[in-house]
Parts: structure tokens; C-alpha cells; sequence
């Protein structure tokens, strides 16, 4: 459920600032320079910061290495969906235009330390990561590629949830990229799945839960339904650590929490693993 | 319940009543009279119901009155072995599921229970699942696999549950895995929106080969109210979010969302439900005859082309 697509905290966790950033965890002012240089992690207190899917691109691939694919692809509002604030067909164009990008996930193929794989990054800031039909479209087509070159997929999922403004269309996208997901399996391809914070509502219920291997970052936000709807509905106080990559680890949903600098090796010795197991009989 | 727009049609439906009454009990021959006001009843019924909005619609499908799966069980099934559990933690009792024959076909059974009566309902949390059951629907999906019966489900939920133990246990995860696995269960699947159709719940058992909808039921991304308080926020917007959502039977087979819609009665399920359960009985069964003919290789690839094809984009 898309229980939050605000477009105006799109990024809230660096307070932009000419030379500072404020940590949003702790407040800390942080050297900018500094900031960047940690990967958007706070010095002070550890919080990892939302990247872009350009900085996590950076982060996870050889230098040079990614190419796009189906970077064309765009929303083209199939359902004329007028809002109280207006019409998606010219939220779309403003999106656009404002963050470079034309969906809500970047997808290709490079290499993670030599190693070639498949990838697919989404992006908070494209309608908060939400999953319209490009999105699941280029997931797709990305795993398809996986599935046709025998690479390992990795996805690193950064989503409120379904797209409303594409109705039906998007919730089908669920259904749509499990079975992507669903023909990986059938030809034993890794899929490990990356979820940053935040990975909610129909992006968690359907390929970000569906990793080999289920990783996340410290802190990061991971949930189906929104803390707001949950408390309404029991009327009770949940526990403070709610829906946090500790929880979830703590019940049994992530395979493992890494440190953002350490992702790329983590991720490159994990594929390791598959790679012995393809060649140990021969 | 009733609704704001069947006033007229009970009005007219009391009138039948009452005349019925007045003909018995006084031996009086008032069947022309009585025909009169029945065919202007249906036709009355005919164009209200033609022209209901999206948000009305919704009030039909939530209807109390609207007939739930433990109706179209005793209905149209017989023979129905209810199997409990999700051998891990639970008997969730608002996804419910089982053996059950439909005319010549032996078919596994699942679907959303909700209930009619409070004390229904409350036994079966309204039909909003929580991941155990999911995890029991995904059991039965892989006995059918084993066994090669098909599979039939029936949706009617407002939605997954929200609560703690929910997420706790993973209601995503368990979406998520039942989303991944029908994807290549090797029987046929025939769904049947029947009601509500609430999101990630609704289609946590509802990637069909062939997906069909009554004519009355609704099938939404998120629930009008939730999309008017997020977009407009407010949740009074909620009648102009169902439209804009396009959320009936009729825009969702425009779409290509859904295959086929399963015909109501004039005036809606829940004035006449043996007759919904007959349309429904003879629709399963002309699907499943035509599924049923179809290699595993086959069915799995077209299962696999219809959910490539869903979406609309540029590029």
C-alpha cells in the first residue's frame, strides 16, 4: 500500500546546505565534502543517508562498467489520473524535469569487482521509488536479460509502495516482476535483493522479499503496511525499533545487514558462492 | 444496509411484498397488478444499476447482504473438504480453502472468508488475511501442483491485515512468495473477484491464467478512502479517488486487467444470489474446460506473456 508518496520530503535526509549537511538522524553538521566522501553515512552516528540511483550505481559497480538498458522507458499516465492537486500526466513531466530521471528505477548491466552481473536500482526521488508500470516493465526486462545471459540480478529496491496514480496497472506490476523473478529461480540465477530504506507496501510484498539473499542497510525502513494504518487499526504503541532492518532481521526476514561501504565486497563474496557451486562438479 | 440509491427499488420491492400478502390473504387474484410492478421493478433496477458510479459500486461490493465464499460454496460446490493450517503458526480463518468438485472438475479451492453476521466476522478478522494465511494458500496451491487439480480462488478482502503480529511475521514476505510461486504452479488458476478486491491481499491469491470479476465487485491498488487521504488529503475525497482509480469490472476489462466480467443480477448479487452463483458456476466451468486442455508448457507461458503485457508506458 502506498501510504507515503509526499513529493515534497523527497530527500529528507540531508538538509542541503551550502557547505554543511544536517544529519537527519542525529543533527549533526557535517562537512559536506565529508559527507559525500562517507557515502552519505553520518560520521557522528552511523545513519545512512537516501542516496541516488547514479550514487548507488557508483557505489556497487566497477568504475565504467554499467551500461543502461531501456533508459527510454517513461510513465505516460494511462489512467488521465487528476488528483486534488492536479493532473499525474504534468507531475510526471515536473518529475522529469527536475531529477533527470524518466521512471523510478535505472537498470543494466556491469561488473561488481570483474564479477559481470545484471542490476536494477530504484530511485526515491522519481514519485518516491513507486512501482508505475516502466518500473516493473524495466525490472522485468532486466531480469529477462539476466535470464537470457545467465548473470546473477541484483536489485536494490528504494520504494513507498505502489503507484496510485497508475491504479490497477501498478498493483499488476507486482505479479509482473514475480515472475521474472519466478523464472530465475526456475533456472537456478541468483537474485539478491538490496533493501534500502525505505522499501514498503507492494515493492516489499513482491521481488524486494524475494532475494537468494535479503540485505539491507542499518536503520533502513523496510514494511508492508504504514506505522500510521497499523496503529489506527490496533490502537496500540508499537515498539520503537518497528519495522527497521533490525527487526526485520531479528525476525527472520534479512539474511544480513551491511555497512554501506562494505556492500560491494559483501555482495561480490556472496556471488562467489554461486560461482564455486556452478563449477565445484566439473 | 440500505443503500442511498436502492431506496426506490425497496420501496417498489415492499410494494410487491405487500401486495403478495394482501392477494393471499384475502383470496384476491391481483397477479396482474403484481407482474405490472415486478416488470417495472427489473427495469427500474436495470438502469440504476447500469449507471452506478465507481464509489456505489464499491457500496455493492461491501454490501453485508452480498453473497461470501462459505454462499458460493454451499451453492455451487459440493463435495468441499476444508484443509486447516499453515503448518507453521496458524488456521487463519479469513483465507480459507480446500477440495471442493464443480460439476466434473475436482479443483482446490481457495479464498477470502468473509463473514455476514458479527460474530462471523469476527472469527474471521472481516476475510483480511494475515500471513499464515497466505503461507496455508500457498500450501494448498503446491498440493494441487502434486496432486494436478486446478486451482480456483475466490477474492473478497478489504485488504491484508495491518496489524503488528502481521508484519511481524511477514506479510510482505508472504505476498511476495505466493506472487513468485503461481507465477509457475503448473495447473491451471481460474480467479474470481467476487467482491472486494483490496490490493496486495487481493492478489496475494490472484495471479489466474484467466482473472474474472463480477459485474458489481471492485479491485483497487489501495482503498478509495486511503488514496483520498494520502492525494487529497482527505478522506471525504474518497468518491472522486474510486473514480479516478478505475476500480469496477467494467474499466478493468477495458484496461486488460481482468479477462471477462461474470453477470449479476439486475439489482446486484445480494438481491439474488443463487442466480450470481449460476453465472459464476457456468463461467468457472467453461475456463476451466478450456485451461485444462492446454499443456503445462503452454499454460505456463501464456500465464507468463499476460503478466509481461500488464502495464501501460512510454518509451
Amino acid at each position: 500500500m502506498p501510504w507515503f508518496s509526499r513529493s515534497k520530503d523527497k530527500m529528507p535526509a540531508e538538509k542541503k546546505e551550502d557547505i554543511w549537511v544536517r544529519c537527519s538522524a542525529c543533527n549533526a553538521h557535517v562537512y559536506k565534502e565529508e559527507w559525500f566522501a562517507n557515502l552519505s553515512v553520518c560520521p557522528k552516528c552511523g545513519y545512512h543517508g537516501r542516496l541516488t540511483c547514479d550514487q548507488r550505481l557508483e557505489l556497487l559497480l566497477d568504475p565504467g562498467s554499467f551500461t543502461e538498458l531501456n533508459a527510454s522507458i517513461c510513465p505516460n499516465d494511462p489512467l488521465n489520473f487528476v488528483d486534488g492537486k492536479g493532473r499525474y500526466a504534468e507531475k510526471i513531466s515536473a518529475t522529469i524535469e527536475e531529477t533527470g530521471l524518466r521512471e523510478s528505477v535505472k537498470t543494466g548491466y556491469g561488473k561488481i569487482n570483474a564479477m559481470p552481473v545484471a542490476v536494477a536500482v530504484m530511485d526515491f526521488r522519481f514519485f518516491g521509488g513507486s512501482l508505475g508500470s516502466g518500473t516493473g516493465e524495466k525490472i522485468l526486462r532486466a531480469a529477462n536479460y539476466a535470464y537470457d545471459f545467465d548473470l546473477p540480478y541484483i536489485i536494490v529496491s528504494a520504494s513507498g509502495g505502489a503507484r496510485m496514480q497508475e491504479g490497477m496497472y501498478s498493483l499488476m506490476q507486482m505479479a509482473k516482476t514475480c515472475a521474472g523473478i519466478a523464472r530465475l529461480n526456475e533456472k537456478k540465477l541468483p537474485y539478491i535483493s538490496v533493501l534500502t530504506d525505505p522499501t514498503a507496501g507492494g515493492v516489499s510484498a513482491s521481488y524486494a522479499m524475494m532475494g537468494d539473499v535479503n540485505m539491507s542497510e542499518p536503520g533502513a525502513l523496510i514494511a508492508f503496511a504504514g506505522r500510521r494504518v497499523i496503529e489506527q487499526t490496533i490502537k496500540q504503541k508499537l515498539p520503537k525499533n518497528f519495522q527497521t532492518a533490525e527487526y526485520l532481521l531479528e525476525h527472520g526476514f534479512l539474511d544480513l545487514i551491511v555497512l554501506r561501504h562494505e556492500m560491494k565486497d559483501r555482495i561480490h563474496q556472496i556471488l562467489t558462492y554461486y560461482r564455486a557451486g556452478r563449477t565445484f562438479r566439473n | 444496509m440500505d443503500l442511498e440509491f436502492e431506496k426506490t427499488i425497496i420501496d417498489i420491492e415492499s410494494k410487491i411484498a405487500e401486495l403478495q400478502k394482501l392477494s393471499a390473504e384475502n383470496k384476491l387474484d391481483l397477479s396482474v397488478q403484481i407482474r405490472e410492478l415486478k416488470k417495472r421493478a427489473q427495469a427500474y433496477k436495470e438502469r440504476v444499476y447500469d449507471g452506478l458510479t465507481a464509489w456505489q459500486r464499491l457500496q455493492v461490493a461491501r454490501h453485508p447482504q452480498r453473497p461470501v465464499l462459505q454462499d458460493f460454496i454451499s451453492m455451487m460446490f459440493s463435495g468441499f473438504v476444508e484443509l486447516h493450517g499453515d503448518r507453521g503458526i496458524a488456521d487463519d480463518r479469513a483465507l480459507i480453502g480446500g477440495f471442493a468438485t464443480l460439476g466434473d472438475y475436482r479443483v482446490v479451492l481457495v479464498g477470502h472468508n468473509k463473514g455476514k453476521t458479527a460474530e462471523e466476522n469476527a472469527e474471521r478478522n472481516f476475510g483480511m488475511a494475515k500471513p499464515e494465511g497466505y503461507r496455508k494458500a500457498l500450501r494448498l496451491f503446491k498440493l494441487a501442483e502434486k496432486w494436478n487439480l486446478p486451482i480456483i480462488t475466490f477474492i473478497d478482502t478489504a485488504g491484508a491485515y495491518p496489524g503488528l503480529e502481521a508484519e511481524e511475521r511477514g506479510q510482505a514476505e508472504a505476498i511476495a512468495h505466493n506472487l513468485t510461486e503461481m507465477a509457475r504452479i503448473q495447473v491451471p488458476i481460474v480467479t474470481l473477484v467476487s467482491g472486494e478486491g483490496g490490493s496486495g491481499g487481493a492478489i496475494g491469491i490472484g495471479v489466474g491464467d484467466v482473472v474474472l470479476m463480477l459485474t458489481n465487485a471492485v479491485y483497487s491498488v489501495i482503498s478509495p478512502e486511503g488514496c483520498a487521504s494520502i492525494l487529497w488529503r482527505d478522506a471525504e475525497h474518497a468518491p472522486e479517488a474510486a473514480e479516478a482509480l478505475k476500480i469496477t469490472a467494467k474499466s478493468l476489462l477495458e484496461m486488460g486487467v481482468i479477462d471477462e466480467i461474470v453477470t449479476e443480477p439486475a439489482g446486484g448479487a445480494h438481491r439474488d444470489p443463487t442466480q450470481t452463483a449460476e453465472e459464476v458456476r457456468k463461467a468457472l466451468q467453461k475456463h476451466l474446460a478450456v485451461l485444462c486442455a492446454k499443456s503445462v508448457p503452454v499454460l505456463l507461458e501464456e500465464r507468463f506473456r499476460k503478466y509481461s503485457g500488464m502495464g501501460r508506458f512510454d518509451s
